[in-house]
Protein backbone atom coordinates (compact mmCIF):
# COMPACT_ATOMS: atom_id res chain seq x y z
CA UNK A 1 0.00 0.00 0.00
CA UNK A 2 3.08 2.19 -0.09
CA UNK A 3 3.62 4.73 -2.43
CA UNK A 4 7.86 5.23 -3.64
CA UNK A 5 8.77 9.15 -4.00
CA UNK A 6 11.52 10.23 -5.06
CA UNK A 7 13.18 13.74 -3.79
CA UNK A 8 15.51 15.95 -5.31
CA UNK A 9 17.49 18.85 -3.59
CA UNK A 10 17.20 22.05 -5.84
CA UNK A 11 19.28 25.71 -5.83
CA UNK A 12 17.23 28.12 -5.77
CA UNK A 13 18.86 29.60 -9.46
CA UNK A 14 17.08 29.35 -13.06
CA UNK A 15 17.26 26.17 -15.21
CA UNK A 16 17.00 23.42 -11.68
CA UNK A 17 13.80 22.37 -12.78
CA UNK A 18 14.12 22.42 -15.94
CA UNK A 19 17.13 20.24 -16.22
CA UNK A 20 15.42 17.88 -14.01
CA UNK A 21 12.76 17.40 -16.43
CA UNK A 22 14.20 17.37 -19.14
CA UNK A 23 16.17 14.13 -17.52
CA UNK A 24 13.28 12.70 -17.22
CA UNK A 25 11.93 13.47 -21.06
CA UNK A 26 14.76 12.18 -22.05
CA UNK A 27 14.55 8.79 -20.96
CA UNK A 28 11.02 8.86 -20.97
CA UNK A 29 9.95 9.00 -17.64
CA UNK A 30 6.59 10.27 -16.38
CA UNK A 31 5.76 12.48 -13.76
CA UNK A 32 2.19 11.31 -11.95
CA UNK A 33 2.50 14.31 -9.49
CA UNK A 34 5.01 16.54 -7.69
CA UNK A 35 5.20 19.16 -5.51
CA UNK A 36 7.97 22.08 -4.49
CA UNK A 37 9.15 22.58 -0.80
CA UNK A 38 10.95 25.61 -1.21
CA UNK A 39 13.12 28.42 1.15
CA UNK A 40 14.68 31.54 0.52
CA UNK A 41 17.90 29.19 -0.88
CA UNK A 42 16.65 25.71 -1.94
CA UNK A 43 13.69 24.04 -2.79
CA UNK A 44 13.21 20.32 -2.52
CA UNK A 45 11.02 18.77 -5.10
CA UNK A 46 9.35 15.58 -4.82
CA UNK A 47 8.05 13.13 -7.56
CA UNK A 48 5.88 10.68 -8.01
CA UNK A 49 7.27 8.51 -11.55
CA UNK A 50 6.43 5.75 -13.20
CA UNK A 51 9.61 4.30 -12.99
CA UNK A 52 11.21 5.04 -9.97
CA UNK A 53 14.21 3.07 -9.76
CA UNK A 54 15.46 4.51 -13.68
CA UNK A 55 14.54 8.14 -12.72
CA UNK A 56 16.82 7.56 -9.54
CA UNK A 57 19.46 6.22 -11.90
CA UNK A 58 19.34 8.66 -14.69
CA UNK A 59 19.14 11.63 -12.08
CA UNK A 60 21.85 10.07 -10.11
CA UNK A 61 23.95 10.39 -13.34
CA UNK A 62 23.23 14.04 -13.81
CA UNK A 63 25.16 14.12 -10.13
CA UNK A 64 22.01 15.13 -8.37
CA UNK A 65 21.05 14.09 -4.76
CA UNK A 66 18.32 11.91 -4.92
CA UNK A 67 16.72 10.69 -1.74
CA UNK A 68 13.89 8.35 -1.47
CA UNK A 69 10.80 8.29 1.04
CA UNK A 70 7.93 5.76 1.39
CA UNK A 71 4.25 8.28 0.91
CA UNK A 72 1.02 7.44 1.09
CA UNK A 73 -1.85 7.85 -1.57
CA UNK A 74 -5.48 8.16 -0.36
CA UNK A 75 -8.03 8.53 -2.20
CA UNK A 76 -10.66 11.47 -1.35
CA UNK A 77 -13.71 11.85 -2.22
CA UNK A 78 -14.44 14.72 -4.26
CA UNK A 79 -16.61 16.85 -1.90
CA UNK A 80 -17.03 19.03 0.94
CA UNK A 81 -15.49 17.54 3.80
CA UNK A 82 -13.66 14.80 2.60
CA UNK A 83 -10.17 15.70 3.52
CA UNK A 84 -11.90 16.73 6.69
CA UNK A 85 -12.38 13.15 7.64
CA UNK A 86 -9.78 12.35 7.10
CA UNK A 87 -7.19 14.67 8.66
CA UNK A 88 -9.88 14.61 12.13
CA UNK A 89 -9.37 10.91 11.97
CA UNK A 90 -5.51 10.99 11.69
CA UNK A 91 -5.60 13.96 14.46
CA UNK A 92 -7.73 12.32 16.61
CA UNK A 93 -4.75 9.11 16.55
CA UNK A 94 -1.80 11.45 16.81
CA UNK A 95 -0.87 11.05 13.38
CA UNK A 96 1.46 13.64 12.29
CA UNK A 97 1.03 14.75 8.93
CA UNK A 98 4.81 16.05 7.37
CA UNK A 99 3.38 17.46 4.42
CA UNK A 100 0.96 16.58 1.69
CA UNK A 101 0.07 16.79 -1.35
CA UNK A 102 -2.94 16.68 -3.84
CA UNK A 103 -3.67 16.03 -7.24
CA UNK A 104 -6.73 15.03 -9.42
CA UNK A 105 -7.30 11.39 -11.07
CA UNK A 106 -7.71 11.26 -14.72
CA UNK A 107 -11.40 10.12 -14.74
CA UNK A 108 -11.64 13.79 -12.64
CA UNK A 109 -14.47 12.10 -10.19
CA UNK A 110 -11.75 11.66 -7.01
CA UNK A 111 -8.83 13.47 -6.04
CA UNK A 112 -5.75 12.06 -4.54
CA UNK A 113 -3.82 12.71 -1.48
CA UNK A 114 -0.17 12.03 -1.07
CA UNK A 115 0.98 11.70 2.87
CA UNK A 116 4.15 11.87 4.52
CA UNK A 117 3.15 10.42 7.71
CA UNK A 118 5.60 10.46 10.71
CA UNK A 119 4.57 6.56 11.09
CA UNK A 120 3.32 5.42 7.97
CA UNK A 121 2.17 1.68 8.87
CA UNK A 122 0.16 2.70 11.46
CA UNK A 123 -1.13 5.80 9.45
CA UNK A 124 -2.09 2.98 6.48
CA UNK A 125 -3.55 0.50 9.43
CA UNK A 126 -5.67 3.52 10.68
CA UNK A 127 -6.69 4.53 7.38
CA UNK A 128 -7.67 1.01 6.33
CA UNK A 129 -9.17 0.55 9.56
CA UNK A 130 -12.05 3.32 8.66
CA UNK A 131 -12.78 2.40 5.10
CA UNK A 132 -10.85 4.83 3.41
CA UNK A 133 -9.18 4.59 0.04
CA UNK A 134 -5.77 3.54 0.21
CA UNK A 135 -4.31 3.15 -3.29
CA UNK A 136 -1.62 0.65 -4.29
CA UNK A 137 1.44 1.87 -5.24
CA UNK A 138 1.05 0.22 -8.80
CA UNK A 139 -1.77 2.31 -9.26
CA UNK A 140 -0.42 5.43 -7.99
CA UNK A 141 2.75 5.05 -9.84
CA UNK A 142 0.72 4.01 -13.24
CA UNK A 143 -2.09 6.08 -12.62
CA UNK B 1 58.18 4.33 26.14
CA UNK B 2 60.63 7.45 26.84
CA UNK B 3 63.87 7.28 24.91
CA UNK B 4 65.63 9.67 26.95
CA UNK B 5 64.57 9.48 30.23
CA UNK B 6 66.33 12.32 31.51
CA UNK B 7 65.93 14.98 29.90
CA UNK B 8 62.43 14.08 28.61
CA UNK B 9 60.79 13.88 32.36
CA UNK B 10 62.83 17.03 33.26
CA UNK B 11 61.07 19.10 35.90
CA UNK B 12 59.75 21.98 34.37
CA UNK B 13 61.61 24.57 36.43
CA UNK B 14 64.96 22.49 35.65
CA UNK B 15 64.08 22.59 31.69
CA UNK B 16 63.19 25.42 31.81
CA UNK B 17 66.74 27.02 33.56
CA UNK B 18 68.37 24.20 30.56
CA UNK B 19 66.27 26.89 27.99
CA UNK B 20 67.24 29.54 29.57
CA UNK B 21 70.95 29.09 29.72
CA UNK B 22 70.73 27.57 26.15
CA UNK B 23 69.14 30.33 24.72
CA UNK B 24 71.64 33.07 26.48
CA UNK B 25 74.67 30.86 24.23
CA UNK B 26 72.68 30.81 21.17
CA UNK B 27 71.67 34.35 21.09
CA UNK B 28 75.21 35.21 21.62
CA UNK B 29 77.03 33.25 19.62
CA UNK B 30 74.02 34.44 16.57
CA UNK B 31 75.00 38.27 17.51
CA UNK B 32 78.23 38.09 16.99
CA UNK B 33 78.83 35.37 14.07
CA UNK B 34 75.85 36.44 11.53
CA UNK B 35 75.66 39.29 9.74
CA UNK B 36 71.79 39.24 9.54
CA UNK B 37 71.02 38.77 13.18
CA UNK B 38 73.26 41.45 14.52
CA UNK B 39 71.55 44.37 11.90
CA UNK B 40 67.94 42.80 13.64
CA UNK B 41 69.47 42.82 16.80
CA UNK B 42 70.07 46.35 16.38
CA UNK B 43 67.52 47.54 14.64
CA UNK B 44 64.83 46.29 17.57
CA UNK B 45 67.31 47.92 20.01
CA UNK B 46 68.10 44.31 21.89
CA UNK B 47 71.38 42.70 22.93
CA UNK B 48 72.14 39.37 23.71
CA UNK B 49 72.53 40.73 27.31
CA UNK B 50 69.15 41.63 27.53
CA UNK B 51 68.01 38.20 27.49
CA UNK B 52 67.95 37.00 31.53
CA UNK B 53 64.85 35.36 31.20
CA UNK B 54 62.77 33.18 28.87
CA UNK B 55 60.39 36.58 29.03
CA UNK B 56 62.91 38.46 27.22
CA UNK B 57 62.54 36.27 24.26
CA UNK B 58 60.14 37.79 23.16
CA UNK B 59 61.93 41.31 22.73
CA UNK B 60 63.42 39.96 19.89
CA UNK B 61 63.12 39.72 16.54
CA UNK B 62 61.22 37.45 14.38
CA UNK B 63 63.02 35.76 11.77
CA UNK B 64 61.04 34.75 9.01
CA UNK B 65 61.41 32.70 5.47
CA UNK B 66 62.07 35.58 3.61
CA UNK B 67 65.24 35.80 5.74
CA UNK B 68 66.65 33.14 4.78
CA UNK B 69 65.63 33.28 1.52
CA UNK B 70 67.91 37.10 1.29
CA UNK B 71 70.57 35.17 2.65
CA UNK B 72 70.62 32.45 0.21
CA UNK B 73 72.57 29.44 0.25
CA UNK B 74 74.72 29.70 3.06
CA UNK B 75 74.28 33.13 4.78
CA UNK B 76 72.76 32.58 7.59
CA UNK B 77 75.14 29.35 8.89
CA UNK B 78 77.23 30.35 11.99
CA UNK B 79 80.19 27.85 11.05
CA UNK B 80 82.67 27.48 8.20
CA UNK B 81 81.39 25.19 5.69
CA UNK B 82 84.66 22.93 7.09
CA UNK B 83 82.26 22.22 9.80
CA UNK B 84 79.10 21.74 7.53
CA UNK B 85 78.81 17.61 7.02
CA UNK B 86 75.28 17.79 5.29
CA UNK B 87 73.03 20.50 3.77
CA UNK B 88 69.25 19.97 2.84
CA UNK B 89 67.05 21.90 0.93
CA UNK B 90 63.44 22.89 1.02
CA UNK B 91 61.07 22.81 -2.12
CA UNK B 92 60.05 26.30 -2.31
CA UNK B 93 57.17 26.47 -4.34
CA UNK B 94 58.59 29.74 -5.64
CA UNK B 95 62.26 30.96 -6.51
CA UNK B 96 64.98 29.42 -5.03
CA UNK B 97 64.84 26.76 -1.87
CA UNK B 98 65.54 27.44 1.55
CA UNK B 99 68.79 25.60 2.33
CA UNK B 100 69.65 24.23 5.86
CA UNK B 101 73.33 23.43 7.29
CA UNK B 102 74.12 20.87 9.68
CA UNK B 103 77.28 19.97 11.71
CA UNK B 104 77.64 16.50 12.94
CA UNK B 105 76.53 17.48 16.10
CA UNK B 106 73.48 18.72 14.79
CA UNK B 107 72.78 15.27 13.13
CA UNK B 108 73.52 13.38 15.89
CA UNK B 109 71.10 15.84 17.80
CA UNK B 110 68.57 14.90 15.04
CA UNK B 111 69.32 11.50 15.22
CA UNK B 112 68.38 11.18 18.53
CA UNK B 113 65.06 13.37 18.30
CA UNK B 114 64.00 11.06 15.75
CA UNK B 115 65.04 7.75 17.55
CA UNK B 116 62.85 9.79 20.88
CA UNK B 117 59.96 9.68 18.24
CA UNK B 118 60.13 6.05 17.38
CA UNK B 119 60.25 5.46 20.83
CA UNK B 120 57.33 7.54 21.47
CA UNK B 121 55.53 5.39 18.78
CA UNK B 122 56.70 2.58 20.93
CA UNK B 123 58.79 1.44 18.75
CA UNK B 124 62.37 -0.28 19.79
CA UNK B 125 65.77 -2.14 18.15
CA UNK B 126 63.24 -5.00 17.72
CA UNK B 127 61.41 -3.53 15.20
CA UNK B 128 61.77 -3.01 11.40
CA UNK B 129 60.95 0.38 9.79
CA UNK B 130 60.23 0.61 6.53
CA UNK B 131 60.89 4.57 5.29
CA UNK B 132 58.81 5.92 2.87
CA UNK B 133 59.79 9.39 3.09
CA UNK B 134 61.74 10.82 0.10
CA UNK B 135 65.57 10.92 0.33
CA UNK B 136 67.47 13.65 -1.15
CA UNK B 137 67.35 17.09 -0.43
CA UNK B 138 64.32 16.88 1.69
CA UNK B 139 64.81 16.44 5.31
CA UNK B 140 61.79 13.35 5.56
CA UNK B 141 63.86 10.39 4.33
CA UNK B 142 67.49 11.33 5.86
CA UNK B 143 65.71 12.20 8.86
CA UNK B 144 63.94 9.61 9.80
CA UNK B 145 66.60 6.92 8.36
CA UNK B 146 69.16 8.10 10.93
CA UNK B 147 66.74 8.16 14.00
CA UNK B 148 65.99 4.76 12.90
CA UNK B 149 69.77 3.26 13.21
CA UNK B 150 70.56 5.41 16.07
CA UNK B 151 67.22 3.71 17.86
CA UNK B 152 68.92 -0.10 16.59
CA UNK B 153 66.00 -0.97 14.55
CA UNK B 154 66.73 -1.92 11.10
CA UNK B 155 65.42 0.58 8.34
CA UNK B 156 64.26 -0.29 4.95
CA UNK B 157 65.55 2.88 3.05
CA UNK B 158 62.47 2.70 0.84
CA UNK B 159 62.20 6.12 -0.29
CA UNK B 160 59.02 7.55 -2.34
CA UNK B 161 57.40 5.90 -5.24
CA UNK B 162 57.42 2.60 -7.16
CA UNK B 163 54.28 1.73 -4.74
CA UNK B 164 53.98 -1.97 -6.30
CA UNK B 165 57.45 -2.88 -4.76
CA UNK B 166 56.89 -0.89 -1.86
CA UNK B 167 53.67 -3.21 -1.40
CA UNK B 168 55.96 -6.08 -1.83
CA UNK B 169 58.47 -4.97 0.23
CA UNK B 170 55.91 -4.67 3.10
CA UNK B 171 54.58 -8.13 2.52
CA UNK B 172 58.04 -9.90 2.36
CA UNK B 173 60.01 -7.99 4.68
CA UNK B 174 57.77 -7.65 7.28
CA UNK B 175 58.56 -4.66 8.79
CA UNK B 176 56.53 -3.41 11.96
CA UNK B 177 56.83 0.54 11.29
CA UNK B 178 55.89 2.77 8.20
CA UNK B 179 57.13 6.47 7.79
CA UNK B 180 55.55 8.17 5.18
CA UNK B 181 53.28 10.92 4.41
CA UNK B 182 49.11 10.00 5.77
CA UNK B 183 48.23 10.37 2.47
CA UNK B 184 50.64 7.83 1.15
CA UNK B 185 49.77 5.97 4.14
CA UNK B 186 45.92 5.53 2.57
CA UNK B 187 47.06 5.77 -1.08
CA UNK B 188 49.22 2.32 0.00
CA UNK B 189 46.70 0.89 1.75
CA UNK B 190 44.00 1.08 -1.64
CA UNK B 191 47.24 0.67 -4.05
CA UNK B 192 47.63 -3.16 -2.02
CA UNK B 193 44.07 -3.81 -1.70
CA UNK B 194 43.37 -3.08 -5.64
CA UNK B 195 46.52 -5.75 -6.01
CA UNK B 196 44.79 -8.26 -4.25
CA UNK B 197 46.75 -7.65 -0.98
CA UNK B 198 44.97 -7.98 2.62
CA UNK B 199 46.66 -4.81 3.87
CA UNK B 200 45.10 -5.62 7.15
CA UNK B 201 47.44 -8.70 7.86
CA UNK B 202 50.71 -6.97 7.26
CA UNK B 203 53.20 -7.27 10.10
CA UNK B 204 53.00 -3.01 10.67
CA UNK B 205 51.86 -2.12 13.53
CA UNK B 206 52.92 1.49 13.49
CA UNK B 207 52.84 4.63 11.63
CA UNK B 208 54.64 7.87 12.16
CA UNK B 209 53.24 10.01 9.53
CA UNK B 210 53.07 13.70 8.83
CA UNK B 211 55.01 16.18 6.57
CA UNK B 212 51.33 17.74 5.87
CA UNK B 213 48.12 18.61 7.53
CA UNK B 214 45.74 15.59 8.49
CA UNK B 215 42.87 15.31 10.89
CA UNK B 216 41.42 12.86 13.40
CA UNK B 217 39.18 11.03 10.24
CA UNK B 218 42.00 10.16 7.92
CA UNK B 219 43.57 8.79 10.94
CA UNK B 220 40.73 6.70 11.63
CA UNK B 221 40.60 5.87 8.01
CA UNK B 222 44.70 4.96 8.03
CA UNK B 223 44.10 3.04 10.96
CA UNK B 224 41.15 0.89 9.91
CA UNK B 225 42.15 -0.18 6.30
CA UNK B 226 46.39 -0.74 7.71
CA UNK B 227 45.01 -2.06 10.48
CA UNK B 228 48.05 0.08 12.48
CA UNK B 229 48.32 2.88 14.92
CA UNK B 230 48.63 6.22 13.59
CA UNK B 231 50.94 8.62 14.80
CA UNK B 232 51.92 12.39 14.02
CA UNK B 233 54.91 13.43 13.69
CA UNK B 234 55.93 16.92 13.17
CA UNK B 235 58.93 19.12 11.63
CA UNK B 236 60.15 21.51 9.87
CA UNK B 237 63.46 21.44 7.71
CA UNK B 238 64.31 24.91 8.58
CA UNK B 239 64.15 24.26 12.39
CA UNK B 240 65.78 20.64 12.26
CA UNK B 241 63.23 18.39 9.88
CA UNK B 242 60.81 15.74 11.17
CA UNK B 243 61.39 15.13 14.70
CA UNK B 244 60.64 19.08 16.22
CA UNK B 245 57.43 17.42 17.95
CA UNK B 246 55.91 14.11 18.16
CA UNK B 247 52.36 12.62 19.34
CA UNK B 248 52.72 9.78 22.10
CA UNK B 249 51.10 6.39 21.60
CA UNK B 250 49.81 6.92 25.45
CA UNK B 251 48.44 9.78 24.67
CA UNK B 252 47.19 10.69 21.70
CA UNK B 253 46.82 13.98 21.96
CA UNK B 254 48.97 16.22 20.98
CA UNK B 255 52.20 16.13 20.15
CA UNK B 256 55.37 17.01 22.53
CA UNK B 257 58.05 19.57 21.49
CA UNK B 258 61.00 18.84 22.30
CA UNK B 259 61.39 21.58 24.30
CA UNK B 260 65.27 20.98 25.80
CA UNK B 261 66.45 21.72 22.03
CA UNK B 262 63.36 24.27 21.13
CA UNK B 263 61.62 26.71 22.53
CA UNK B 264 58.36 27.17 21.06
CA UNK B 265 56.28 30.27 21.36
CA UNK B 266 52.25 31.14 19.88
CA UNK B 267 52.18 34.48 18.51
CA UNK B 268 49.16 36.81 17.08
CA UNK B 269 50.03 36.08 13.20
CA UNK B 270 49.11 40.04 12.75
CA UNK B 271 50.18 41.66 15.45
CA UNK B 272 53.14 39.30 17.04
CA UNK B 273 51.88 39.32 19.85
CA UNK B 274 52.57 36.28 22.09
CA UNK B 275 49.54 34.39 23.12
CA UNK B 276 49.24 32.34 26.09
CA UNK B 277 48.83 28.65 26.48
CA UNK B 278 45.31 27.24 24.99
CA UNK B 279 45.53 29.90 22.23
CA UNK B 280 45.56 29.24 18.76
CA UNK B 281 47.95 31.33 16.79
CA UNK B 282 51.57 31.05 15.03
CA UNK B 283 54.20 28.59 15.75
CA UNK B 284 57.30 30.54 16.67
CA UNK B 285 60.54 28.19 17.02
CA UNK B 286 64.04 29.30 18.45
CA UNK B 287 66.59 26.12 18.02
CA UNK B 288 68.55 26.14 21.47
CA UNK B 289 71.22 23.70 20.47
CA UNK B 290 71.85 23.76 16.65
CA UNK B 291 75.74 24.64 16.17
CA UNK B 292 75.52 25.18 11.95
CA UNK B 293 72.13 26.96 11.29
CA UNK B 294 70.58 28.30 14.74
CA UNK B 295 67.04 30.04 14.16
CA UNK B 296 65.82 32.90 16.65
CA UNK B 297 62.32 33.11 16.92
CA UNK B 298 61.24 31.38 13.33
CA UNK B 299 58.04 31.84 12.19
CA UNK B 300 56.55 28.85 10.93
CA UNK B 301 53.67 29.87 9.38
CA UNK B 302 51.79 27.13 11.14
CA UNK B 303 48.81 27.11 13.31
CA UNK B 304 48.55 25.29 16.44
CA UNK B 305 47.93 25.55 20.12
CA UNK B 306 49.98 24.91 23.45
CA UNK B 307 48.90 22.17 25.82
CA UNK B 308 50.75 22.43 28.98
CA UNK B 309 49.04 19.94 30.91
CA UNK B 310 51.15 17.25 31.74
CA UNK B 311 50.55 13.99 30.02
CA UNK B 312 50.13 10.26 30.54
CA UNK B 313 53.34 9.30 29.56
CA UNK B 314 55.60 11.23 31.60
CA UNK B 315 56.68 13.77 29.47
CA UNK B 316 56.93 17.28 30.83
CA UNK B 317 57.55 18.43 27.40
CA UNK B 318 54.45 20.66 26.20
CA UNK B 319 52.24 19.59 23.76
CA UNK B 320 51.02 21.07 20.25
CA UNK B 321 48.16 20.29 18.93
CA UNK B 322 48.07 18.98 15.74
CA UNK B 323 48.42 21.61 12.68
CA UNK B 324 45.58 23.38 11.89
CA UNK B 325 46.85 25.48 8.91
CA UNK B 326 48.41 28.37 7.91
CA UNK B 327 48.48 31.90 8.77
CA UNK B 328 48.73 32.87 5.23
CA UNK B 329 45.21 31.66 5.21
CA UNK B 330 44.04 33.02 7.99
CA UNK B 331 40.38 35.06 7.77
CA UNK B 332 39.70 37.89 9.75
CA UNK B 333 36.22 38.48 10.37
CA UNK B 334 34.47 40.84 12.67
CA UNK B 335 37.87 40.90 14.53
CA UNK B 336 37.75 36.97 15.15
CA UNK B 337 40.80 35.24 13.37
CA UNK B 338 39.48 32.31 11.59
CA UNK B 339 41.14 29.50 10.00
CA UNK B 340 39.60 27.60 6.74
CA UNK B 341 40.45 24.15 8.44
CA UNK B 342 38.96 25.12 11.45
CA UNK B 343 35.86 25.27 9.73
CA UNK B 344 37.05 22.29 8.03
CA UNK B 345 36.79 20.57 11.15
CA UNK B 346 33.63 21.50 12.29
CA UNK B 347 32.05 20.41 9.28
CA UNK B 348 33.85 17.22 9.17
CA UNK B 349 32.18 16.45 12.61
CA UNK B 350 29.07 16.44 11.72
CA UNK B 351 27.89 12.91 10.19
CA UNK B 352 27.25 12.53 6.68
CA UNK B 353 28.80 15.75 5.30
CA UNK B 354 31.24 15.61 2.16
CA UNK B 355 34.78 17.69 2.40
CA UNK B 356 33.37 19.88 -0.21
CA UNK B 357 32.71 23.85 1.05
CA UNK B 358 33.69 26.84 0.42
CA UNK B 359 33.61 30.67 2.21
CA UNK B 360 32.32 33.85 1.21
CA UNK B 361 33.65 36.30 3.12
CA UNK B 362 31.71 39.63 1.98
CA UNK B 363 30.80 43.12 3.56
CA UNK B 364 27.36 44.67 3.93
CA UNK B 365 27.84 47.75 5.39
CA UNK B 366 30.40 47.81 7.76
CA UNK B 367 30.24 44.42 8.56
CA UNK B 368 32.11 41.62 7.92
CA UNK B 369 29.58 38.38 6.43
CA UNK B 370 31.12 34.93 6.12
CA UNK B 371 29.42 32.20 4.42
CA UNK B 372 29.73 28.62 4.68
CA UNK B 373 28.22 26.95 1.13
CA UNK B 374 28.33 22.82 1.64
CA UNK B 375 27.56 20.70 -1.06
CA UNK B 376 24.58 18.07 -0.03
CA UNK B 377 25.16 14.65 0.14
CA UNK B 378 22.94 11.72 -0.16
CA UNK B 379 23.24 10.98 3.69
CA UNK B 380 22.29 14.34 4.83
CA UNK B 381 19.31 15.16 2.07
CA UNK B 382 15.96 15.00 3.34
CA UNK B 383 13.02 15.22 1.85
CA UNK B 384 11.50 17.36 4.93
CA UNK B 385 12.93 20.71 4.50
CA UNK B 386 12.88 21.13 8.21
CA UNK B 387 15.39 18.58 8.74
CA UNK B 388 17.66 20.91 6.18
CA UNK B 389 16.97 23.81 7.86
CA UNK B 390 18.05 22.62 11.21
CA UNK B 391 20.89 21.04 9.36
CA UNK B 392 21.91 24.65 8.56
CA UNK B 393 20.88 25.88 12.03
CA UNK B 394 23.25 23.32 13.68
CA UNK B 395 26.29 23.56 11.59
CA UNK B 396 25.85 27.38 12.36
CA UNK B 397 25.59 27.30 15.77
CA UNK B 398 28.52 24.77 16.08
CA UNK B 399 30.90 27.11 14.43
CA UNK B 400 29.53 29.80 16.43
CA UNK B 401 30.57 27.72 19.57
CA UNK B 402 33.61 26.59 18.19
CA UNK B 403 35.29 29.54 16.37
CA UNK B 404 33.19 32.03 17.88
CA UNK B 405 32.23 33.53 14.80
CA UNK B 406 28.35 34.07 13.15
CA UNK B 407 28.19 32.44 9.72
CA UNK B 408 25.36 31.98 6.83
CA UNK B 409 25.26 28.37 6.13
CA UNK B 410 23.97 27.48 2.54
CA UNK B 411 23.55 23.82 1.26
CA UNK B 412 24.40 23.87 -2.55
CA UNK B 413 24.16 21.28 -5.46
CA UNK B 414 26.73 18.52 -5.58
CA UNK B 415 29.54 18.86 -7.50
CA UNK B 416 28.68 22.96 -7.96
CA UNK B 417 31.66 23.90 -5.66
CA UNK B 418 34.92 24.10 -7.97
CA UNK B 419 37.55 21.00 -7.55
CA UNK B 420 41.35 21.70 -6.77
CA UNK B 421 43.77 19.57 -7.63
CA UNK B 422 46.54 19.35 -4.38
CA UNK B 423 46.39 22.60 -2.53
CA UNK B 424 42.57 23.79 -1.84
CA UNK B 425 41.59 27.27 -2.51
CA UNK B 426 38.65 27.01 -0.54
CA UNK B 427 38.07 31.13 0.22
CA UNK B 428 36.52 33.56 -1.35
CA UNK B 429 37.26 37.37 -0.22
CA UNK B 430 35.11 40.09 -1.72
CA UNK B 431 35.70 42.68 0.89
CA UNK B 432 37.48 45.46 -0.07
CA UNK B 433 39.75 46.18 2.44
Amino acid sequence: MKVEQISIFLENKPGGLTNVTRVLRDTKINIRALSLADTTDFGVLRLIVDDVAKAREVLKAQGMTVGRTTVVGVEVPDRPGGLYEILELLSRESINVEYMYAFVERSGENAVIIFRFDDTDRAIDILLRNGHAVLPGEKVHGL
Amino acid sequence: MIYNQEFETLPREVLEALQLSRLKQVVARVYHTVGFYRKAFDEAGVTPEDVNSLDDLSRLPFTCKQNLRDNYPFGLFTVPMSNIVRVHASSGTTGKPTVVGYTKRDIETWAELMARSYAAAGLTSNDIIHNAYGYGLFTGGLGAHYGAEKLGASVIPMSGGSTKKQIMLLQDFGPTAICCTPSYALYLAEAGAEMGVDMKSLRLRVGILGAEPWGERIRTEIEDKLNIVALDIYGLSEVMGPGVSMECAEGRNGLHVFEDHFIVEIIDPVTGEVLPYGETGEMVFTTITKEAFPLIRYRSKDISRLMPEICRCGRTFVRMERVMGRSDDMLIIRGVNVYPSQIESVLMSIEGLEPHYQLIVDREGSLDTLEVQIEISENVFSDEVRALQNLEKRITKDIKDILGVTSKVKLVEPKTLERFEGKAQRVIDKREL
